[in-house]
């Protein structure tokens, strides 16, 4: 069983009369990788912000090592690496140069620095680009750099808040890859996001918050266990589905959910393997589907249930 | 330690790598301290002033005063026609024109023993030059006092003058007793008139009458007389004050820009504190600004003439002034909301200072009113401490209480700053 590396007790934090983080509680283990979930506003930057030491939180504790966290706690935030939503980066520094800078504010200096260095761009493909300002980089190459800057002092917990914010989908892809082979590598991660698959692709505990609480904090797996329908089977009739149809269909083993608009029907069911039954019926009942396709259920069903909400709004 | 050097660094090689920064910190303060001072005069110790005459009295009066005035190192004269004066004038190209009149010589001469009416010199003048004017004036008398009276005393025309006023009052005498003290001392100014010239002694005009005393000049507001007063020196040390200021309002807007970007954060989420943060971002403000300063003197005084009385003096100085500039960037940064907002307010109350601190216009140029309140002001300190170590010639303990109110004002500002850093 892996230690835990941090544990999040009660956090509180209020803007004026405003409760941002309401009691907030949960734990990383060592080489977990936490999706914070929720959507903007939810209180998930501030969070990051008291975990990182930059807000000192109104209530509760946060623990990293053994060692609280506080905005003075030097020690402790060593051990942290923060890789903020924006492009925390100086653009007419060149790529080297930032490294640099923020390994020399973490106490690295001579050879060891210029090794983080070289490791780091290595681990985020730049090392080709060492020598190129920020400005002159893809939206893609800059969200490698301002990951490869947290990692310059070779933290145990690396924080990343919304670190795919604006970029193409091939960097999405690039970033992952260095994200996963951190994972390998046995680094703990806190990723926030309100993009469900990010989380879902990397996570193995989530944390979905709304309005400053936790509303959830479990696996990915307990996380959808909590639904009725673990697939989704949306269909297009050629002919607008009448009462009666949906009436049938309703009753049709493993279906758990109907939601018609004209000719579309979007269909809950137990599991996946319901599906192939239903379109049988469905063909039975003189039904002409003109498409149909099946999905698994998504952390955005989650949430949905969880707020009645989309983590978009 | 290792943290505060490297945030030095890389405020340095930001400095560096901005050609816009370096060149308004730079090549600006130069330039227009470089046309600023040409305008103020230089390096000259006085220039003479532009004066047009038009010369209609071709008398030997007439030719002796347009002779001296020609002579007169204090005025360069240019003949002209009157329409021709009258147009120079007009336009600007001469600040004053004197129009000695046809029979000027004779009337002046009549008029000196009391005979006669006194003749007009007219003056044409530009409105903006009125203290020009007062000089001429001056100028015009001593030659037409000394030119005339020499005459009456020793010219031809002056001993005829003489018979014929004596043949006057003794016609007067007959009738007005009080008349003949005057024709007294005519005659005795005939005798004079009549006596032949010394020996070895070149015939020629009597020297007339002169101003009683003569000037002995001394410069004592440098400690080497022989430099003077160096329009460059005080321009180049207004204009400096002002561009390292404007740079100081550039490092507190980075600092609002880095706080908006999360560069700001990033800082602060590793292990060193926010005092730490403004002060390294203090220290390589200081640094610019100083080595800044160094290097628009440095041109001041190899291109210019500029002289360093104390070069001790000048680094407190400048080391004074980089404080001083460090910390205005940081109030800027601690009560700036945006960066654009911040910009707009600091450079207008940049060049307010300025223009009170005396980058503009020499301070004592100043009615004696604002003088004493713009000691308030901390631009002030810091031009009139330049100016003390450059053209007055002094040392560095005469600086010094300019360097003490700049790090005064940098210690308040500076407090103002962590305190306001910490509340938000």
């Amino acid at each position: 069983m892996p230690s835990v590396l941090l544990s999040v007790t009660n956090l509180v934090k209020n803007y004026g009369t405003r409760r941002a983080v309401d009691g907030v509680s949960f734990r990383v283990l060592a080489g977990q990788t936490l999706g914070l979930l929720g959507p903007n506003g939810a209180g998930k930057s501030t969070i990051v912000g008291m975990l990182c030491g930059l807000l000192a939180p109104d209530g509760g504790d946060i623990v990293l090592g053994g060692e609280r966290v506080t905005p003075g706690a030097a020690a402790v935030k060593r051990k942290i690496g923060v890789v903020p939503q924006d492009l925390a980066l100086y653009d007419d520094l060149s790529a080297l140069e930032n490294l640099k800078l923020f390994g020399a504010l973490y106490g690295l200096r001579g050879k060891l620095l210029m090794e983080r260095v070289d490791k780091v761009l290595g681990q985020v493909n730049l090392a080709d680009r060492a020598r190129d300002k920020p400005a002159t980089f893809s939206g893609g190459m800059k969200r490698r750099l301002n990951i490869a800057a947290a990692l310059m002092h070779d933290p145990q917990l690396l924080i990343l808040d919304e670190p795919t914010v604006g970029v193409d989908p091939q960097s999405r892809n690039a970033i992952f890859d260095t994200l996963e082979a951190l994972q390998a590598q046995g680094k703990a991660l806190i990723y926030t996001s309100h993009y469900m698959e990010e989380v879902e692709r990397l996570a193995d505990h989530i944390v979905i918050i709304d309005h400053g609480k936790v509303l959830a904090d479990e696996s990915p797996a307990s996380l959808h266990s909590r639904l009725a329908a673990q697939a989704a089977l949306r269909v297009e009739l050629a002919e607008p589905a009448h009462a009666a149809l949906l009436d049938g269909l309703r009753s049709q083993r493993g279906v758990t959910s109907i939601n018609a608009d004209g000719g579309a029907l979007d269909i809950g069911l137990a599991q996946a393997a319901d599906a192939l039954p239903v379109m049988g019926w469905l063909q039975q009942a003189g039904c002409r589907p003109l498409h149909f396709a099946t999905a698994r259920t998504s952390l955005e069903d989650i949430f949905l249930n969880l707020t009645g909400r989309t983590l978009r709004d | 330690m290792t943290a505060f050097f490297a945030l030095i660094r890389k405020d340095l090689i930001l400095f560096l790598s901005d050609r816009r920064a370096l060149v308004i910190s730079l090549a600006l303060p130069i330039v227009i301290a470089a046309f600023f001072g040409s305008l103020f005069g230089g390096t000259a110790k006085t220039s003479a002033i532009d004066v047009a005459l038009v010369q209609q009295d071709t008398s030997e009066i007439g030719n002796r005063i347009a002779a001296g005035l020609k002579a007169d190192p204090n005025l360069h004269i240019t003949p002209l026609a009157l329409a021709e004066a009258e147009k120079a004038v007009r336009k600007g190209d001469q600040k004053v024109a004197i129009v000695l009149p046809a029979g000027f010589g004779e009337a002046a001469g009549a008029a000196l023993f009391g005979g006669g009416r006194k003749p007009s010199i007219p003056l044409l003048y530009d409105p903006s030059q009125p203290a020009v004017l007062a000089m001429v004036k001056g100028m015009l008398t001593q030659q037409v006092m000394s030119v005339v009276s020499a005459e009456m005393f020793g010219g031809k025309m002056g001993q005829a003058m003489t018979e014929r006023s004596l043949h006057q009052l003794d016609e007067q005498a007959k009738t007005d007793p009080d008349s003949r003290a005057l024709r007294d001392m005519l005659a005795s100014v005939q005798k004079y008139q009549a006596l032949p010239a010394k020996d070895g002694a070149a015939a020629g005009p009597s020297k007339g009458l002169s101003m009683p005393f003569t000037t002995a000049d001394q410069q004592l507001s440098s400690g080497i007389a022989e430099q003077g007063y160096n329009a460059y020196a005080h321009a180049f040390a207004g204009m400096g004050v002002q561009f390292i200021l404007f740079m100081g309002i550039d490092m507190g807007i980075g600092i609002l820009l880095a706080r908006r970007s999360g560069v700001w954060n990033r800082l602060l989420a590793a292990p060193v504190s926010l005092t730490q943060v403004l002060l390294a971002r203090a220290a390589s403000g200081a640094i610019i600004a100083f080595a800044l300063l160094c290097v628009v003197f440095a041109v001041a005084v190899f291109g210019f003439g500029v002289h360093i009385a104390s070069l001790p003096g000048f680094i407190g100085m400048a080391l004074c002034f980089g404080v001083l500039t460090a910390s205005l960037g940081l109030v800027i940064a601690a009560f700036g909301k945006t960066p654009e907002a911040a910009r707009k307010i600091a450079m207008f109350a940049i060049l307010v200072m300025v223009m009170l601190g005396g980058a503009w216009m020499p301070s004592f140029l100043f009615p004696q009113w604002m003088q004493t309140l713009t000691m308030a002001v901390p631009t002030r300190w810091a031009i009139d401490g330049l100016d003390a170590i450059t053209w007055r010639g002094m040392d560095a303990v005469a600086a010094a209480p300019a360097m003490g109110v700049q790090l005064g004002f940098a210690l308040v500002f500076g407090l103002l700053a962590v305190w306001k850093f910490k509340r938000a």
